[in-house]
């Protein structure tokens, strides 16, 4: 893992004292609300329902025990005791009071972390692929380029007023765990004639205006990218729309110009910046290349396939919420933090304990977060895998849901959220509270549902196979469904189904869905979305709206 | 005829917790909105918004919100103000942990 240089401590340090005075300077009544808002929001403090929110960068979704042990303390000491893991790879605290906010940035810079550009209009945490390092398809480790932009990115002089927040993602694997094409830049490494590069997405993102990025460069190599990542930003910095806050997205100015006239100009722009990097980004590369190297790896099972033969509950959990790792003896566990009921994304401060415990003992120190709200063991031996399962269970941490319908993504929605105009949690809660009742999700398969409390869409509502978006209908809360949607490699934006239901009918539509899904698949190899695609969309509006059909009749 | 006014209260968040406030009859921040004055004519309210916004010093954000006369003290009309008087669903966390309104319901 990268480990933070001398210059990033001194940063921070300075930074942090900064923003600590201008918190004096706040209560003390020399600076207005106006004057501190932008500050404070570039160091990621929102004033949301109930009470400020801290929102912290965990970059490229990768912590070490000891970053996650921090985490624990922090929302002990100065939260209610639990953190919320968001969709873009950050924690957020729900409760901080604004004199404790400058302590709570000083105990994470202890373990080199940070909340810098986590709000406002900058380049935003750098998220990647959260099997990165790990995964058995994977062309290169993306990391050590995420990490790479954090730097580049962070206070980039150039880059502190753009006309609209800008969000990087960076895979290093064809399945795109990522989902980069809903990106302003989405970066995905790909091999060609032996050389590392990068095939380069632009102008993806979801929100009120859902587009699915293009591809600006099938190929940048590795010793291009980061002047031809700067001329991208550049380009949008200065013919981006600043008249109007919804068309001010690289999306946006991609959609008005073509991303032909974008092509041109960043071509145009680029040899300048080449020059002026001059082959500096490629020697700081290679020195954050050598902290992402692999853990040495242990040979051996242990008596991981006799249990694994013998206990149901364990062998479900394997097959659940395990995936290929790149060395046999290994497995990348995702712990879900969706035990039925329980609010996506939520970890205890025990509960962060346990996982930086089990990190530190069994799995190399090392642990992901991902933007599906999870937690990720990247390098766990199969041989510890019984134990873990274990702990797992005794901190309630054991639920084998990994990919199934109570997977769920929801944002904080209105029960915290200042911008949301409906509740996600508990209509999160409601639906995986019936498929449980129901003992039915194992037999639906994959399936992924995920849940925005508005139309900025943080719950990646339209690439949800099911996407529910929760609006304000003439004051009551009201809840679109949309069919199809994908986040996957060839990422598809889902089609709103119909009329919005009522808070009250979302699960019982869930539900209809499902069993007609259920009625009509070719086999139980068939996944919801194969059979969405195979049949459309008539099957499933027919199941949503049962009374239109019997209307229509 | 100019449109009948719907009755307001002002609120707002606390500087220093960011907890929900409102104003009261006597011109202080109540963390109750039971004890909101509910200001009857758009002339009242918008001095004091006006007032309230040069409370930087103790509040952020204040706003005017619909509200009706309940039997003790103003509630809220729309979902979001009625959240707002609560916390969160998920937690007993918020207002509803000191538990004055937990008989609002929605």
């Amino acid at each position: 893992m990268y480990a933070y240089s001398d210059f990033d401590r001194d940063f921070l340090a300075e930074r942090n004292a900064q923003f600590r005075a201008q918190v004096e300077r706040r209560i003390d009544g020399s600076l207005t609300e106006d004057e501190f808002k932008p500050l404070r929001l570039m160091n990621g403090l929102y004033l949301q329902l109930h009470a400020y929110m801290l929102r912290v960068a965990i970059p490229y979704g990768t912590l070490n025990a000891g970053q996650m042990r921090q985490l624990a303390m922090i929302a002990d000491r100065w939260d209610k005791g639990y953190g919320h893991f968001t969709t873009r790879q950050n924690i957020q605290y729900n409760w901080p009071e604004l004199r404790d906010v400058p302590d709570m940035l000083d105990a994470l810079g202890e373990v080199g972390m940070h909340a810098i550009q986590t709000s406002g209009n900058t380049i935003r945490n750098v998220t990647a692929d959260h099997f990165a390092g790990a995964a058995a398809e994977e062309v290169a480790d993306p990391r050590p380029i995420a990490e790479l932009i954090r730097q580049w990115s962070t206070d980039h002089p150039e880059f502190q007023f753009l006309g609209r927040k800008f969000k990087i993602a960076v895979t290093g694997s064809d399945q795109d765990r990522a989902v980069t094409a809903a990106h302003d830049i989405g970066l995905r490494l790909v091999e060609r004639d032996g050389q590392l590069g990068a095939t380069v997405l632009v102008g993806g993102g979801l929100g009120r205006t859902p587009m699915i990025g293009k591809t600006l460069n099938e190929f940048v190599g590795l010793d291009d990218l980061f002047p031809y990542l700067e001329a991208i930003v550049a380009v949008y910095n200065l013919l981006g729309r600043r008249d109007n806050k919804y068309k001010a997205r690289i999306k946006i100015t991609v959609h008005e110009n073509g991303i032909e006239e974008i092509r041109r100009r960043v071509d145009a722009e680029f040899p300048a910046r080449k020059a002026a990097f001059n082959g500096a980004d490629m020697a700081l590369l290679e020195e954050i290349e050598a902290d992402f190297a692999a853990p040495a790896f242990e040979e051996g099972q242990g008596a991981f396939p006799t249990h694994y033969q013998h206990d149901p509950v364990f062998r479900s959990f394997v097959d659940t919420n395990t995936s290929a790792h790149r060395h046999p003896d290994y497995a990348i566990l995702t712990v879900s933090t969706k035990a039925h009921g329980a609010t996506p994304g939520d970890a205890t401060s025990d509960q962060m304990r346990v996982l930086a415990d089990i990190a530190a003992q069994y799995a190399h120190d090392e642990l992901r977060i991902s933007h599906e709200q999870n937690v990720i063991l990247p390098h766990l031996p199969k041989r510890h895998l019984p134990a873990v399962h274990a702990a797992l269970a005794e901190a309630g941490l054991a639920t084998a849901n990994v990919g199934l319908i109570s997977d769920i993504i929801a944002c904080p929605g209105m029960d915290y959220c200042a911008l949301a105009t409906a509740r996600s949690i508990p209509v999160a809660q409601e639906i995986a509270q019936r498929f449980e009742a129901l003992k039915l999700e194992h037999e639906v398969g994959p399936l992924k549902i995920k849940i925005s409390g508005c139309i900025n869409a943080c719950g990646h509502h339209h690439v949800g196979h099911i996407g529910i978006l929760g609006l304000d209908r003439a004051g009551v809360e009201n809840y679109q469904i949309t069919l199809g949607g994908d986040g996957g490699p060839d990422a598809v934006i889902g089609e709103r189904a119909g009329p919005g239901l009522a808070y009250d009918e979302v699960t019982d539509a869930i539900e209809r869905l499902v069993r007609a899904y259920l009625d009509i698949r070719q086999d139980a190899s068939e996944t919801f979305l194969e059979t969405y695609r195979r049949l459309g969309s008539a099957p499933f509006k027919a199941a949503l709206y049962p009374e239109e059909k019997a209307n229509a009749a | 005829m100019a449109r009948a006014f719907t009755p307001k209260v002002l609120t707002a968040n606390a500087l220093l917790e960011g907890d929900v406030v409102y104003l009261d009859a006597q011109g202080h921040w109540t963390r109750d909105h039971l004890k909101a004055t509910l200001i009857e004519d758009e002339a009242t309210a918008d001095i004091r918004l006006l007032e309230a916004q040069a409370q930087g010093h103790e509040i952020v954000g204040a706003y005017l919100a619909d509200a009706k006369a309940g039997p003790d003290g103003p509630e809220p009309i729309h979902f979001r103000e009625a959240f707002r008087t609560r916390g969160p669903s998920n937690y007993a966390h918020g207002k509803q942990a000191a538990g004055p309104d937990e008989e609002l319901q929605l």
